[in-house]
């Protein structure tokens, strides 16, 4: 039998503004699965969005939601967390949401690795704007502000995430609803900072002007520029290049996470126990 | 009336306000001259249960302050006027979704870096428009060291009574002065706290913006039950995204007429030495630290037979229009002290319909002394 989505979803919402074919419904679904997998309480879980196309995700999910400002979800989040450090949040954003506009916050709340989950979808370009560059727009591709074709580097999501200190980082598709919710559910269980790179299409706008003109030809795309990391680590230098590594990139199960820190900080305000020292950390420098 | 004297700083005052207010969270980022809100505050909340965070920028600064407070905790930011420009555009989203939350803007001279260890009141008129759009905003204006309290706790009930950003603006001088402060009690301060209105209805029965066309929207916390959705986009009355055209134009109105319908609710002032005041007698218009100045001047002054008398507004926004209509009406020179050029004269020419005040402005960083302002009765009246 079918899944039946309706108790999470806001029906007199639908349909939703997003393109047919597009990949937002699919990542959407996905994480629907992923929460009801987790056995969270629809009232217990924050779901936090930005601006773009995945900005509207917010509004059609049934919980707790907000639509903030363009690049700052993770930034409300860490206060919707950080002051209800027992809730669930999960933060929405495109590519130009989590690495341009808001590239800042992104690195701080991986950073601090407060248990923050953070769906990025990544369609490799400015969508809803009508195809302006992204920090992941491959170079060389047509966009409407780099008509002569994008020369600006890009951004591999997920390594400027274990770079600055996530300790859940994965990448996904829309092309495998299945591994998606999987790799999100680790990532909800996970406590400290998620990260999920999940790359969709938009044959629309990014598709259409650069030789992929349906959903299909844009989602073979991505399904060639994709491997999982076990294939990706026997490939050669050359090879990897082009390619980017799929499943769980980084479980560090190790390191604290935020608001269980901050707690020591209320502890030692409290007269709960001596001040925090560098002998509390293993890393010292 | 009973009440309690703590020697301390304004910046240190704003802070204890906050959490005798029942502010439960902070979020913010060095900015000097501000900072010192930040670091006691850092102190007194985790102390209380609550968090305290310096985040990665200003922006993040006012966004997880607005995150939390759209769970229905009291919120707090401090900055000064370049964190203000830079916390602007989420200003903006607080006024459009009705979140409440308490801006202590230390000013400083500007513009752009400015003059950053300086005292100056030229934030007065980004701070009755620090965002784009159409708003009505809400700026006390602290004039002691004991204001940096009582106007911080202030700030938190209108805060919560109109449900949108109140700034209180604070300056170098008050920030860092070291003084006594004669306080309300903590008991009067706590029986004083009114939180915001919590809809206990039925769910399927609650429509948080949908209020009567003169009042904020009606936001219960977060994670009890009622489930919406928080926007910057117009929204409907259950806060969801809508063009609507009649829907828009009620939404925006009512932000403005929430406020402008309700300027008896806000407006605070002190009236010193006006009772006795003529026609031919001297009205000066002042506000926050310059106020503590005229009031030496009018000694001054009355000793060498001059009458004059101190208007200040310590509501800043929204102006108190009749009372400075009342008394420019009524005396003929007046006399606007400022740490800017004509930020407020502006308003106070626009309300009293008079073209012929005199000024007396300062932009070099440094506080306006008694006896310029003495200097300057004498001169110009």
């Amino acid at each position: 039998m079918a899944y039946n989505y309706d108790k999470y979803l806001r029906l007199e919402k639908m349909p939703t503004l997003w393109c047919w074919g597009c990949g937002d419904g699919v990542i959407l679904k996905a994480t629907i699965r992923a929460i009801e997998k987790m056995g969270w309480k629809q009232d217990d879980v924050c779901v936090i969005s930005g601006i773009g196309c995945s900005g509207r995700f917010s509004s059609y999910v049934d919980f707790n939601t907000i639509h903030t400002t363009h690049g700052r979800t993770v930034a409300y989040a860490t206060g919707v967390k950080l002051a209800n450090p027992d809730k669930h949040v999960i933060c929405v954003g495109g590519d130009g949401d989590a690495l341009a506009i808001g590239g800042n916050h992104t690195i701080h709340a991986c950073r601090r690795n407060i248990d923050i989950n953070f769906i990025v979808i990544n369609n490799f370009i400015y969508g809803l704007t009508n195809s302006q560059t992204s920090p992941t727009t491959p170079q060389g591709m047509w966009t409407v502000s780099q008509k002569a074709g994008n020369i600006d580097p890009t951004f591999d999501a997920c390594e400027l995430a274990i770079a600055s200190g996530a300790s859940f980082v994965g990448r996904e598709t829309m092309l495998d609803p299945k591994k998606l919710e999987r790799l999100l559910v680790k990532g909800f269980e996970h406590r400290g900072f998620s990260f999920f790179d999940v790359m969709s299409n938009c044959h629309i706008n990014l598709g259409r002007k650069n030789k992929m003109v349906s959903a299909m030809d844009n989602l073979n795309w991505i399904d060639s520029i994709t491997t999982p990391k076990s294939k990706y680590d026997k490939l050669s230098p050359e090879e990897q290049l082009n390619m980017f590594p799929t499943g769980v990139l980084k479980h560090d199960t190790e390191v604290r996470e935020y608001c269980d820190m901050y707690q020591d900080i209320k502890d030692v305000h409290q007269g709960k126990r001596a001040k925090i020292t560098q002998d509390d950390f293993e890393k010292k420098i | 009336m009973a009440t309690r004297e703590i020697i301390s700083t304004g910046n240190e005052l704003s802070a204890i306000a906050a959490v005798d207010a029942g502010c439960e969270f902070f979020g913010g980022y060095p900015l000097t001259p501000s900072s010192e809100v930040m670091h006691v505050i850092s102190d007194l909340l985790p102390a209380a249960g609550g968090a305290a965070i310096q985040m990665e920028d200003e922006i993040a600064g006012i966004c997880c302050v607005i995150g939390a407070s759209m769970t229905g905790v009291r919120a707090l930011t401090a900055t000064s006027g370049p964190g203000v420009s830079l916390k602007a555009e989420n200003l903006g989203l607080a006024q459009m979704a009705e979140v409440p939350l308490v801006l202590v803007n230390v000013m400083r001279g500007g513009p752009s870096t400015g003059l950053p260890t300086r005292v100056s009141q030229g934030d007065v008129l980004q701070a009755k428009n620090p965002s784009h759009g159409d708003y009505k905003s809400i700026t006390l204006c602290a004039g002691t060291l004991a204001e940096c309290y009582t106007e911080v706790v202030r700030a938190f009930n209108l805060a919560d009574r109109f449900m949108q950003p109140v700034i209180v603006l604070t300056d170098e001088t008050l920030g860092h002065m070291h003084g006594k402060a004669i306080l309300p009690t903590l008991e009067e301060v706590k029986a004083g706290i009114k939180l915001r209105k919590q809809f206990d209805g039925a769910p399927e029965d609650y429509f948080p913006y949908e209020c009567e066309p003169d009042q904020p929207a009606v936001l219960n916390s977060m994670f009890k039950g009622y489930r919406y959705h928080f926007t910057g986009l117009h929204h409907d009355k259950n806060g969801f995204p809508t063009e609507e055209i009649n829907t828009c134009r009620k939404l925006i109105q009512r932000l403005e007429d929430k406020v402008e319908l309700h300027r008896d609710e806000l407006e605070l002032n002190e009236e010193f030495m006006l009772d006795d005041l003529e026609e031919n007698d001297v009205l000066i218009i002042a506000y926050g630290s310059v106020s503590l100045a005229v009031k030496e001047a009018i000694a001054d002054l009355r000793k060498q037979g001059i009458k004059a008398g101190l208007f200040r507004p310590i509501t800043l926004w929204p102006s108190p229009a009749e009372r400075i209509k009342h008394f420019t009406d009524k005396i003929k020179n007046v006399l606007v002290v400022e740490l800017n050029i004509k930020q407020y004269t502006a308003e106070v020419e626009r309300v009293s319909s008079r073209l012929d005040l005199e000024g007396l402005y300062k932009v070099n960083g440094r506080p306006i002394a008694p006896h310029e302002i003495v200097a300057k009765v004498k001169e110009v009246f």
